[in-house]
């Protein structure tokens, strides 16, 4: 079956089980393998990407559901606070093997687009969805408050 | 260190030694040995294309881009090596750290041998936090040996002396007539220089990127931006992704599978056994892992374990008493002063089996031809890799190519003696033919109930105290089984023991005077398999806990108790009073309500760690808010990767202490996947982990797993610090041991 997917802002058409996650869809017929299989069940956050804009777990969202929609994955990360993200991985050297990094990105860029200043207690909040078995969470704290400090302040709202 | 026991690795795997290229290497290898490391190592490999060619040794090549590519002989799986190993080369090469590059070795030794593993190289592989160790010198060498060819071709290019030639941030230069040249510019030149035999290694002193505090890591990029390539990112044309059906409970076989409903699953192209299993192979993953819910199966499990992990640890008791226990450590008498002591402490201890769980579940990658395997994957044991994938295909060890990639974590995983899913792969490529590329992926229910998990243990712990405080005799009982007993690697074993099921205990560790360790041997159809920091894991625990256990009913402060048992453990004295220090150990520790402090100290692979953790108990939910961590490592080559190996092994060792467990009930593993098979979170990170090294100028030792046995008894010590309750049973379960107490 035919299915209509925009990645990265390009449309693709696939021959594929419309039930297929769209983790397999964009690793295995997309060959974009910066998004990763860790579990399977939505568990270990190493399958995240945007959806929309929203953090959203690959291996458990089945392709016919994001027709229409645009799915944005670690390759196609572009937003100011996805850069100011990545950039404060690399500047902290917060991977060790690696694996779940991607996941790790895309969930704290999605943060910071939301909350351009995070808490520790907010980081936490987010981020508890996604493993690490390095335990890197320590670095992934500090990365996501560089990151934010990195970013332009939003416009205040203007009183009266 | 897993060959330590090892007079010769090479006869363990049947077709190592009776390969030729192999005899030959050894051959080589025995004729250098009386000249050191040198030759053998840094001999240029045959030049590459004219005009532009490379400078290459086996360790080191200066292309004419002005690039040094480091050759990592050890798999990257997170603890850095392909940022500590290239940190090595560089300071002896004066390189600018930003030329520098690094890339897998192939599979070969004794080239590529870990010489921590036994002198003669003959195992390539990672383990036992031997990296850097094991590579010290011979990189060192390395980088000079560049060096010095360099210097040489510019020498000769400027006709001055080699003498006048200075070498500082990637840049040759001679002072006296202002001629400079960058590496790049000379490597062709300096590629056909005779290779010098006698060259100066710095004095540590000298050392200019081995100890910055902040040396970028080589891979923080690619692991930033989705670009690092692992095994389950391999794509060949053609290529089939497989699945394997494994026996549901341990020790189980194939009878007989129908494969009609998994056939008639579209995107499915075979179904083949394989002798761990039955293969489902697919166009895609997707395809494959539907195939595998619809295939039948029937299994004879009359070799199968089916007891449950509650009746194996009743075994375990049992066995404890029994007195075939075999003797691992005995200094004076113990069992006399025991039956003397003013005071005696009696204490059992349990420990789960647990999995690893890497988060990149154990993937390979497999292209076999009529005369070649060629493998790619996170492998951590390359010649055994070869031997495993050369036995299931049929092939000669050295007709297996494998191509390390960077692994996705692994703790002790992709290193066992059975290459189990390397094996699988090439069962699979040979079983379909080797009509395509083969790509094996586990799910991670594949992984979770997949087993080699580490050891389940039973620790029964008895010490005595003399009227004055003083330790009088300390007598273990250890059960677990063995993880080398049945593999090539009981060849290792003395006396009967596995010395990785006794590690790190009291013997060891502290000056006692009357010690005695025993250990039995249970028997199961489980697989187990060394899991960071192996028996130190568990052995730490039951030693630290007594300790402190001991110093309260001394009336000793813990520190103070720990450094009177440490005068002849300098290394151990140090780094526990670093730490000491450090948390602030002599100030009172403001008691609010739940809080608590906790001590621990444990050597494991020649690096001393020392932690102290001060935790809040609430309810019946423990929160390690701080942990102060001091450690002795020799020099220290990279202070922020042993800082992240720090944080790492601390972080590895809580999700264990508060989580970790593998249980089974009739045979079958209970949990499945992140939701039964809890692991530490960002949420359960301390807030604050501060990491000390004591200055040493000692060679460097480990850190992958050094960092983890001390903090699950720190923890343990705090909580009894901050609540009375005793904790002696993994994963902590203050409820429970709560009842217990009462």
């Amino acid at each position: 079956m035919s299915i209509k997917l925009t990645v990265n802002n390009q449309s693709h058409e696939l021959d594929i089980d419309p039930n297929m996650p769209l983790l397999w869809a964009i690793r295995d017929h997309l060959q974009l393998t910066g998004t990763k299989f860790g579990c399977g069940m939505a568990l270990c956050g190493a399958c995240t990407v945007h959806i929309d804009g929203q953090a959203t777990r690959s291996c458990v969202t089945p392709v016919s559901a994001v027709e229409g929609k645009s799915v944005t994955t670690i390759e196609g990360l572009g937003t100011p606070s996805g850069k100011a993200i990545q950039d404060a991985w690399v500047n902290l050297d917060v991977p060790q093997c690696g694996y779940c990094q991607s996941g790790q990105i895309m969930s704290a860029s999605a943060l910071l687009a939301g909350n351009a200043k995070p808490s520790d207690a907010d980081i936490d909040s987010a981020m508890a969805g996604n493993i690490c078995r390095c335990a890197t969470y320590a670095r992934i704290r500090n990365a996501i408050h560089e990151a934010a400090n990195a970013l332009p302040a939003a416009p205040t709202a203007v009183k009266g | 260190m897993y060959f330590r026991h090892l007079k010769d690795p090479s006869s363990l795997w049947p077709g190592l030694s009776a390969s030729e290229l192999t005899r030959r290497q050894f051959l080589k290898l025995t004729s250098l040995a009386g000249a050191g490391l040198t030759l053998g190592t840094m001999l240029p490999e045959a030049a590459s294309a004219a005009g532009a060619a490379p400078l290459a040794t086996p360790f080191v090549r200066i292309d004419p881009d002005n690039t040094v590519t480091v050759i990592s002989k050890h798999v990257e799986a997170g603890q850095g090596v392909w940022t500590g190993l290239p940190a090595i080369v560089a300071d002896e090469l004066d390189a600018s750290w930003d030329q520098m590059r690094v890339e897998s070795a192939p599979a070969k030794v004794p080239m590529y041998g870990n010489f921590a593993f036994d002198p003669k190289g003959s195992v390539q592989g990672t383990g036992g936090s031997t990296a850097v160790a094991n590579s010290w010198i011979q990189l060192r060498q390395a980088g000079a040996t560049a060096r010095a060819m360099l210097v040489q071709a510019a020498a000769t290019q400027w006709k001055v002396p080699a003498g006048d030639i200075t070498v500082s941030d990637g840049v040759v230069a001679h002072a006296a007539s202002g001629k400079k040249a960058t590496f790049g510019e000379l490597a062709a030149r300096a590629a056909n220089v005779p290779v010098p035999t006698d060259v100066k290694l710095k004095d540590p002193s000298q050392f200019k990127i081995i100890g910055r505090e902040k040396l970028p890591r080589l891979d923080s990029h690619a692991k930033s931006f989705g670009k690092q390539q692992f095994a389950i990112d391999v794509m060949l044309p053609g290529m089939m992704t497989a699945v394997v059906m494994r026996p549901p409970r341990f020790g189980g076989k194939v009878v007989s599978f129908d494969a009609s409903k998994a056939k008639a699953v579209a995107g499915v192209v075979d179904v083949v056994q394989i002798p761990r299993g039955v293969a489902v192979i697919g166009r895609d993953m997707w395809a494959a892992k539907k195939g595998r819910d619809v295939l039948q199966v029937t299994w004879d499990e009359s070799a199968a374990e089916t007891r449950g992990t509650v009746e194996i640890m009743k075994e375990y008791k049992r066995l404890a008493g029994l007195p075939e226990a075999v003797t691992a450590a005995k200094v004076g008498d113990a069992a006399t002063n025991l039956k003397n002591a003013a005071h005696t402490i009696d204490a059992e201890f349990e420990f789960p089996y647990l999995a690893h769980a890497p988060m990149e579940p154990l993937t390979a990658v497999c292209q076999l031809s009529p005369d070649k395997c060629e493998i790619w994957a996170g492998c951590q044991f390359q010649t055994i890799d070869q031997v495993n994938a050369a036995m299931a295909t049929g092939l000669k060890p050295d007709q297996v190519v494998i191509n390390t990639l960077a692994a996705g974590g692994t703790f002790g995983r992709r290193a066992n003696a059975e290459s189990d899913y390397i094996a699988e792969v090439a069962s699979i490529a040979k079983a379909s033919g080797g009509k395509y590329p083969v790509r094996l992926i586990w799910t991670r229910e594949d992984d979770v109930t997949g087993g080699r998990y580490r050891p389940m243990n039973y620790h029964h712990v008895t010490a005595g105290l003399s009227q004055d405080g003083k330790v009088v005799a300390y007598r273990q009982r250890v059960v677990g089984q063995s993880i080398m007993a049945g593999t090539p690697f009981a060849a290792m074993m003395k006396d009967g023991v596995d010395p990785t099921a006794v590690e790190g205990h009291a013997g060891e560790q502290y000056d006692l005077d009357n010690v005695h360790v025993t250990w039995s041997q249970p028997k199961s159809a489980v697989p187990v398999l060394w899991w960071r920091s192996v028996g130190h894991s568990h052995m730490s625990f039951s030693k630290e806990v007594i300790m402190d256990e001991l110093a309260e009913a001394a009336g000793k402060d813990p520190v103070a108790f720990r450094l009177a048992l440490l005068e002849k453990h300098p290394k151990h004295a140090g780094a526990l009073r670093l730490a000491a220090e450090k948390a602030g150990w002599d100030k009172p520790f403001p008691k609010g309500k739940g809080r608590g402090r906790g001590v621990a100290v444990h050597e494991s692979f020649g690096t001393v760690v020392a932690q102290v953790a001060e935790v809040t108990v609430d309810g019946d939910s423990i929160t390690v808010d701080r942990v102060v961590c001091a450690l002795d490592c020799g020099i220290a080559v990279n202070p922020d990767v042993i800082l992240a190996q720090m944080q790492s092994g601390i972080g590895y060792g809580l999700s264990a202490a508060l989580h970790g467990k593998i249980t089974l009930t009739d045979g079958r593993v209970d949990q499945t996947n992140f939701h039964q098979y809890t692991v530490l979170r960002i949420n359960e990170m301390p807030r604050a982990i501060e990491v000390y090294v004591v200055p040493s100028t000692n060679p460097p030792t480990g850190v992958g797993e050094p960092g983890l046995p001390p903090i699950a008894p720190a923890v343990a010590n705090a909580v009894r610090a901050a609540t009375g309750i005793k904790l002696r049973k993994l994963p902590f379960d203050l409820a429970a041991a709560r009842t217990a107490k009462a």
